[in-house]
């Protein structure tokens, strides 16, 4: 059922072109620029957000706090907890042999 | 026609049954058995139902109030879903597994008193080691092992601490329980290895990812959401719950962030999401209950979505690490499609999850929870982050790793779409669909407001921008084939510790034994027996030689010619006449000396 494809890069996928990811990844700033500007105009023109806490009246307050949360997360992962959990694949002598429902 | 069928009863008598049918009748069997189960739904009327008598207890089967008709609502959707998932294989133990662990899940939601939420409970355990155990793998099989052992020691401190709660003069009421008392805290830990909470629940990561492809959607769905749906039933707002909450929303989003295999990523989000309702249950608030009861049933509906599109990937492929995959949106576009839908619904606007985690986060900051907040939100960001553009992007989108496969068969693919059909209209239309289910009809909530909306959209938007940032800058951590150790090591490595040192304790104890008894002790008994007689016969006669005027090497040679004699029992009749001789002599020495 599944077979490997001899030479990967002859398949011509919409991601495996350089420009569409560029595109997609321009499309990713302008998007989150929007978002930020449009946090900046309701501080401004001081639109009521319902917020629960004071904290969320900053603008871009949850902006920063995704970006900020998600990067320390990854960072920690890898540099904090990845050398203490680490160990070799097979270390609890796992040794599945793929079961027959898997392909 | 009773009035009440108990729900359970519809899957579990299916479930015994299914293994009776052949071919295609089989398949259309086990579709009918949750048809039926949903039919039998909407007969059931609000109040106690199906009370039996059994001894000195009274057993309600039918307990039918808001909380357990929305928990039956969405078991019943995902028994059917999960059903037709795996219906292509037409495998027997598949299938009565799916529809013994739904119909357990039922009973204990629908249960009224302890003993028989116990006995459904119990059985849950059936349920999912059957799921595991039809992967049909060796890992499998030693996953299905560790799955039972620790679950049976959850069942026994469960009905340990239900025993002393009734003999303390308890009531058998399956209703709020006082954490005090030994009874209390042995049900609530009881609850908690269920419920995988931190220490004790590492068995979920551990064994999830050892499933068949098709098993796990019922187990990501059904046994933790029963230990919320008991929890919420017996504890609710203690304050315990909210630290226990707090450590699950944030830890296993790091685990999650290391870990190669997609399923285990899910696992771990799988226990993230949890966490958040075991806070709505802490803080024990109409508004942050009503959350949680929306969570559990969003949370159901979006992780099925998104564990049956990595399903699907292993159904075809047969891999699920991260590093065995990727580019796989050219051979299974659908299915990566579905994946998607699954990420945005963890908690983007329009889907399920947008609507559900905001009522636990906003119970949290009206009632100055402002750490269980920000832990909330940081929570609902990294989810998005590995649930969501982490297992799409390797799985579908990261570099082509060659893998050419079918798309995922039309019943896999008709599954995805139901569930995110139902994930999107739960997410647009609440007020139309999950609000008015929820157990507190007064503490209402609207998700659609502009500041909400732009500031879910911010946070999502900008974890999506660090992890693209991250990996263009090569700080992403890199997928490794590697194993990440979690507290199921506690009984992974001590169990085959404790072996190993009553292997070199007792194995060397046994073997000292064994040479000394065997090799010192019965050699020596087996030489004496069979040479001690003649030995003494030869010192017998050595003094009578002796006296014979005999030399010491005549001596020594008639030593050896009797002990040869003696050994096999052959003597010269004159010898044998002399012994008799002495012997007779000895005889009348030994009379006269007697009388």
């Amino acid at each position: 059922m599944t077979q490997k494809n001899p030479n990967p890069t002859d398949s011509t996928g919409w991601f495996d072109k350089k420009e569409n990811v560029r595109k997609v990844f321009n499309w990713l700033l302008g998007a989150c620029a929007l978002l930020v500007l449009i946090d900046v105009i309701f501080w401004i023109t001081g639109f009521d957000k319902h917020p629960y806490l004071n904290w969320q009246k900053w603008p871009g307050f949850q902006a920063v706090y995704g970006f900020v949360s998600c990067s320390a997360l990854v960072l920690a992962a890898k540099y904090l907890l990845r050398p203490l959990v680490k160990r070799d694949e097979d270390d609890y002598q796992k040794d599945s042999k793929g079961g027959e429902n898997d392909a | 026609m009773p009035d009440f069928i108990p729900p359970a009863f519809i899957f579990l008598i299916g479930a015994l049954l299914v293994p009776f049918f052949k071919g295609q009748a089989r398949q259309v069997f086990a579709l009918l058995v949750p048809m039926v189960g949903f039919a039998n739904y909407f007969t059931i009327d609000k109040g106690a139902h199906g009370t039996i008598q059994l001894l000195d207890f009274q057993l309600t089967l039918g307990n039918a109030d808001a909380w357990s008709l929305i928990f039956l609502n969405i078991f019943t959707i995902l028994s059917f879903v999960g059903i037709l998932y795996i219906v292509r294989d037409n495998k027997p133990l598949d299938l009565s597994a799916g529809l013994l662990y739904s119909g357990s899940a039922m009973g204990v939601v629908m249960a009224g008193d302890l003993c028989s939420m116990f006995f459904f409970w119990e059985m849950l355990t059936i349920g999912a080691v059957m799921c595991i155990l039809a992967r049909r793998t060796e890992a499998s099989g030693k996953a299905a092992y560790r799955y039972l052992l620790v679950h049976v020691l959850g069942g026994v401190l469960l009905l340990a601490g239900i025993i002393i709660h009734i003999v303390s003069g308890g009531s058998t009421a399956f209703d709020k329980i006082e954490l005090a008392g030994p009874g209390a805290w042995l049900i609530f830990i009881g609850f908690g290895i269920n419920c995988a909470w931190p220490l004790i629940g590492s068995w979920l990561t551990d064994t999830y990812p050892e499933a068949s492809y098709g098993g796990l959607i019922f187990m990501a769905t059904f046994t933790t959401k029963t230990a919320i749906f008991v929890l919420a039933r017996v504890f609710p707002g203690e304050d315990l719950l909210l630290w226990i909450g707090l450590v699950m929303v944030t830890l296993p989003l790091l685990c999650a962030a290391i870990e190669n295999d997609l399923r285990r990523v899910l696992a771990h989000c799988l226990v993230n999401q949890v966490g958040f309702m075991v806070i709505g249950i802490g803080l024990g608030k109409e508004l942050s209950l009503n959350g949680t009861a929306a969570h559990a049933y969003c949370h159901i509906l979006y992780k099925a979505l998104l564990f049956m599109a990595i399903g699907s990937v292993l159904y075809r492929t047969g891999k699920t690490k991260a590093t065995e995959l990727g580019g796989l949106y050219k051979s299974m576009p659908i299915t990566a499609i579905f994946c998607c839908i699954g990420a945005l619904s963890t908690s983007a606007p329009l889907f399920c999850g947008f609507v559900s985690k905001s009522m636990i986060m906003s119970s949290a900051a009206k009632q100055g929870e402002y750490l269980i907040w920000a832990a909330l939100l940081f929570a609902s960001a990294g989810v998005f982050l590995l649930a969501g553009l982490k297992v799409c992007y390797f799985a579908f989108f990261s570099k082509d790793s060659g893998t050419r496969c079918e798309e995922a068969p039309f019943n896999q693919l008709l599954a995805m779409g139901i569930i995110a059909g139902l994930s999107i209209f739960v997410g647009t239309f609440p007020d139309s669909s999950i609000y008015p289910m929820l157990p507190f009809a007064d503490a209402t909530y609207e998700p659609y407001t502009v500041g909400h909306i732009t500031d879910q959209l911010a946070l999502l938007l900008f974890s999506g921008l660090a992890f693209t940032l991250l990996l263009r800058a090569g700080l992403y951590p890199a997928e490794l084939r590697a194993t990440n150790l979690d507290f199921d090591c506690l009984y992974r490595k001590t169990g085959p510790a404790i072996y190993g040192l009553f292997d070199k304790v007792l194995n060397q104890f046994n073997q000292s034994a064994g040479n000394f008894f065997v090799g010192k002790v019965a050699t020596g008994a087996s030489n004496f027996f069979e040479s001690g007689s003649a030995r003494i016969l030869c010192h017998m006669m050595t003094p009578i030689w002796m006296l014979a005027g005999h030399s010491k090497e005549q001596i020594e040679e008639e030593r050896h010619i009797l002990f040869k004699r003696a050994k096999r029992g052959a003597f010269p009749i004159g010898l044998t006449a002399l012994l008799a001789v002495i012997l007779l002599g000895l005889l009348a020495v030994v009379f006269l000396v007697e009388n």
